[in-house]
């Protein structure tokens, strides 16, 4: 155990890609945690996914010792955070388990949507900041302007921000001396006192089963104890405890301030609440921990399988991922056009994108989903609230008497030549513009926006028309009533479920006209004239006509033409596999979500 | 054609693909050079010794069709053509019956050209009319007048009475009436064979750059089927019904027994350059595919004995799929049986069912064909049934 005074608990925090895992890459091999050879780029991304996508998902924790030039040995435990907006209640989590935060800011980029947001969460949380200024090898890189925007936007003092190369090693020296010189030891903790410890975080592996990333307030964790978990009430006999170095290692015991984590026979993730405080059984402190923020979904959608027997694999397998990932959520659903399935709930796209690549990779399951969309709150003529994860639950409206949607706070940071598109696109998106400040040649425009608008492809579109320049934060402030209907698309006459949702009614006309226009390019032509429509009840706002084949058979075919005929027949035959029977058509299972897709280039 | 006396159990042909034309046409997509002042010799001689380097390979087949086709193989020495029959019969033993075609277009039909042909072993002809119209001609960038065009015919059915005509319909703007009446005037020549197909704007040709610019508009797919069920209408009423979805004969004895072969899964040879081979050989059915360039060609013939610059077998799924490809296209149809043999599975019952509840498919003595209203929509009919 080490003396409180020779710590210091720290996160990295940064927008996506400015470089805080290739930092805490620096920083492990610094302190000698893994040899040359251990080391690869980005040690800590380790699920597949990210490293595929060079990409943090999930944070880290690693205890580094460093000896300093004042020539004493410190314990540094270092929190890699993901910067991806979905991802924010991770970073929250880290730094409510630190004092101080390494903020560091690509120098040929700035600050971003993410550094503000990050930043100011580690403010909130009363932490000492050190900025960062990385990628100074980079011949793009401006260090003035960007200490320039630190100070102007952010407010913070960034004349002796360090200047660091992540990638070639330089100024990592500095960065360890900032962190023992300038970041604070753990205030509080009592070694004498009751265990008080914070659950950080819970994951599984395969090797050692649920483990629990602690994060000790007073008193001290070791194996044989018995613990308590204060919320849920379950209590434990721990087996081991340990921290990470970054590799797994055990300890003999944990005392304040230290970050490790803790292993007993616990079955489920979801059985540990994060933001848990974690006491004694026999001796239990009397003050829980404040916890932190619920993480709830707020993007939903619906997951089928392509192959109706593959339903019990998928709900296995979703069993299986949640061990590892307890911010999905998933209840069962039954849609006619697509047979049966689970409705999931997600932290957003980006998470759901990774966990239906992760059930389709890891599982081997071939899955349609259907298009996003947000929890709606409904307020019924009875009196009841109603919480709608799926549109086409929709009751009869005239039950309901008031429907109302999440609202956001986005924040934009574009380079002022894209300003006008990004105006017009959160302008269509029924955004309403709260603030336009321009810092150095940049813009931060402040929306407020419905999040089923965003939800889709607002990402996409914004980084598009932005040429990948325009960064994007956003929280979701209050649900609001708003002309919210449902509307149906019928297809050869018949309602398709997994197509139905609720649009503003001002707006309802558009988006069917564009549903029918987009779903007539995606479903290919059949035998027979295919009707489709947008209702409103029994209202039709919008319709197309999909013709029939009447002709398709090559005029000369000889025996040269025979290998070509077969390909084009293969790929005849795979779009084929990638069909719905629904009634007498056949639907195309992209169509489901790319029906959805709006003013696409 | 099951049956017909011409036609026998197996069938094996040349295909001999001669790439020169005297001008490119703007809506041919196939492997064909501008025909110059050039030196063919090294190609001639590649041809013969192509045609050796697989027969070294085959043995026990009869030879039953032979057919130039390009290109324009009406370019070609005479004495080249006879030279290509020569060997074949020497290297396979040709059927008493053989069929041996050559397509020629109609500026090259002379008395004398005529003649030389016969004499070399040629029996049938097959002529690239593709319209009795002036403008359509012109249209179609075509050498010949339609006056021209009807002289080279009456001149050909004098040497050879088994003469084809091939046309080009559904031209842009053309209307059933006008269709039905060059149509008309092209069955009153009298020939036994006919080949009609709709106009097909092919990627990278002349005619797909002039449809981008807008500069002509195709005939819609309405019209195309409109024209389609007129022309089968008027033909079988004239005596020369459709054997195949675009090939129409007087009697079984004029069907193309060569073309017959690809419809019906026989064997053939793939002989010049970019021609495409199909042969049945001990590990399975074998596609060969020779060098599309002229040089490439040449040399792979010296290099390794045959043109092909590829050469894979089939798995039995893949062959199965071509033969009903092709087979769907000719009233014979295929043998459903031993296509579900080679694909290890059924085709589609469900599909099969509801293709012959529409009209557009028929079975018989374990035979699946075609309705004319079927071959409307062969393609997507033969992708659909196949499982
Ligand atoms: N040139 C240069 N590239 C760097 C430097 N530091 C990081 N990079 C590159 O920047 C990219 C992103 O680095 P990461 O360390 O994955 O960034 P991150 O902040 O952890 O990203 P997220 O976890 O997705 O938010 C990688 O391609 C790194 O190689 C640096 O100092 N110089
Ligand atoms: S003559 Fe025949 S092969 Fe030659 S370019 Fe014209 S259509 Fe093509
Ligand atoms: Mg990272």
């Amino acid at each position: 155990m080490t003396d409180k005074s020779h710590i210091r608990n720290f996160s990295i925090i940064a927008h996506i890609d400015h470089g805080k895992s290739t930092l805490a890459d620096r920083l492990i091999q610094k302190c000698g945690g893994l040899t040359d050879r251990e080391m690869k780029e980005q040690v800590l991304d380790s699920m597949d996914i990210e490293r595929e996508r060079g990409i943090t998902i999930k944070a880290q924790t690693v205890r580094l010792n460093y000896t300093a030039k004042d020539g004493e040995d410190y314990v540094l435990n270092l929190m890699d955070t993901p910067g991806h907006v979905d991802f924010a209640y991770e970073v929250s989590r880290c730094l409510a388990a630190c004092e101080g935060s390494l903020l560091v800011v690509d120098a040929s980029q700035g600050v971003e949507a993410q550094t503000l947001a990050n930043v100011y969460q580690a403010i909130d949380q009363d932490h000492e900041i050190v900025p960062v200024l990385n990628k100074i090898d980079l011949p793009a890189a401006d260090i003035e302007r960007v200490s320039e925007q630190i100070e102007d936007v952010i407010g913070i003092d960034a004349s002796d921000a360090v200047q660091i190369s992540a990638k070639t090693g330089i100024g990592i020296e500095d960065v360890l001396e900032a962190i023992v010189t300038r970041l604070p030891a753990p205030h509080e903790g009592d070694r004498d006192k009751p265990l008080k410890a914070s659950l950080v975080d819970a994951y599984y592996d395969p090797y050692l089963g649920v483990v629990v990333i602690v994060r000790i307030i007073d008193g001290v964790m070791k194996k044989k104890q018995k613990v308590k978990m204060m919320r849920t009430g379950a209590t434990y006999e721990l087996d081991n405890v340990g921290v990470f170095a970054p590799k797994p290692t055990y300890v003999d015991e944990l005392g304040p301030g230290e970050v490790g984590f803790m292993i007993a026979s616990i079955k489920e993730v979801a059985d540990c609440a994060i933001g848990d405080t974690i006491t004694t059984e026999k001796n239990p402190t009397t003050t829980a921990l404040k916890g932190y923020k619920d993480v709830q979904p707020v993007v939903f959608c619906g997951l089928f399988p392509v192959d109706a027997g593959d339903f019990d694999d998928l709900r296995a397998a979703m069993g299986k991922l949640r061990l590892n990932d307890a911010s999905f959520t998933w209840e069962m659903e039954t849609s006619a056009a697509l047979g049966m399935g689970f409705r999931c709930g997600f932290l957003g796209l980006l998470h759901l994108e990774i966990i239906q690549e992760r059930l389709s990779r890891e599982f081997d399951l071939d899955l349609i989903a259907t298009a996003p969309s947000v929890v709606y709150e409904l307020t019924m003529t009875d009196g009841t609230d109603y919480e709608l994860h799926n549109p086409a639950d929709m009751p009869e409206v005239t039950k309901i008497k008031e429907v109302r949607e999440p609202w956001i706070n986005a924040t934009i940071y574009t380079p002022d030549e894209y300003l006008g598109a990004i105006l017009k696109l959160c302008q269509d998106r029924r955004g309403i513009q709260t603030e336009l400040t321009y810092v150095g040649g940049r813009a931060m425009i402040k929306y407020e926006l419905p999040l089923n608008e965003v939800v889709f492809d607002f990402y996409d579109r914004l980084k598009s028309i932005s040429r990948g320049y325009a960064s994007f934060d956003y929280e979701i402030v209050e649900h609001r009533a708003e002309n919210l209907v449902k509307m149906n698309i019928l297809v050869n006459d018949e309602p398709v479920d997994a197509l139905a949702m609720l649009v503003h009614r001002d707006r309802a006309e558009g988006r069917g006209r564009q549903m029918c226009e987009r779903l007539k390019e995606l479903i290919p032509r059949q035998q027979f004239k295919i009707p489709i429509q947008a209702a409103i009840g029994a209202k039709v706002i919008a319709r197309e006509t999909i013709s029939a084949v009447r002709k398709d058979v090559t005029a000369k075919c000889y025996g040269g033409d025979a290998t070509r005929k077969r390909k084009l027949l293969d790929k005849q035959k795979a779009g084929k596999q990638r069909m719905r029977q629904f009634g007498k058509v056949e639907i195309p299972q992209e169509a489901f979500v790319a029906a959805l897709r709006m003013d696409g280039d | 054609m099951s049956g017909s006396p011409r036609l026998p159990d197996e069938l094996f042909g040349i295909y001999v693909h001669w790439p020169y034309c005297a001008k490119i046409c703007p809506y041919c997509d196939f492997n064909v050079y501008a025909a110059k002042s050039r030196d063919t010799s090294a190609l001639e001689a590649a041809i013969l010794k192509d045609i050796e380097g697989y027969a070294a390979g085959l043995t026990g087949r009869t030879l039953t069709s032979l057919y130039f086709g390009g290109g324009t193989p009406s370019l070609c020495a005479p004495s080249f053509l006879s030279e290509v029959i020569e060997t074949s019969a020497v290297q396979f033993e040709p059927d008493g019956d053989i069929e041996i075609t050559l397509e020629a277009n109609p500026e090259d039909i002379t008395p004398e050209r005529l003649k030389a042909w016969k004499a070399a072993g040629v029996n049938r002809l097959s002529l690239g009319v593709q319209a009795l119209n002036d403008d359509a001609l012109r249209f179609l960038g075509r050498n010949h007048t339609s006056d021209e065009a009807r002289k080279a015919i009456d001149a050909a059915l004098n040497v050879f009475p088994n003469t084809s005509i091939d046309l080009i319909y559904a031209r842009p703007g053309q209307s059933i009436h006008a269709w039905l009446e060059e149509l008309d005037s092209a069955l009153s020549k009298g020939t036994p064979h006919l080949s009609l197909y709709e106009l097909t704007i092919k990627e990278k040709t002349a005619f797909a750059k002039q449809v981008e610019r807008e500069q002509f508009i195709p005939l819609g797919e309405d019209e195309q089927a409109d024209l389609y069920i007129e022309t089968l209408k008027l033909t079988a009423k004239r005596g020369l019904p459709a054997y195949e979805v675009s090939n129409h004969a007087r009697s079984e004895d004029y069907c193309s027994r060569h073309n017959l072969t690809y419809w019906l899964n026989g064997e053939w040879l793939g002989i010049g350059p970019g021609a495409e081979g199909k042969l049945e050989l001990p590990d399975g059915r074998t596609t060969t595919i020779a060098e599309q360039r002229v040089p490439d060609y040449i040399s792979a013939v010296e290099e390794r004995g045959t043109g092909s610059a590829e050469t894979f077998s089939l798995t039995g799924i893949e062959a199965a799929e071509e033969a009903v490809i092709l087979g769907l296209r000719s009233k014979r149809g295929v043998d459903r049986a031993s296509v579900e043999a080679r694909l290890g599975a059924p085709l589609n019952a469900r599909k099969l069912e509801s293709f012959t509840e529409n009209g557009q498919l028929l079975e018989e003595a374990g035979r699946i064909s075609l309705t004319e209203k079927g071959w409307l929509l062969a393609d997507y009919i033969a992708g659909e049934i196949l499982p």
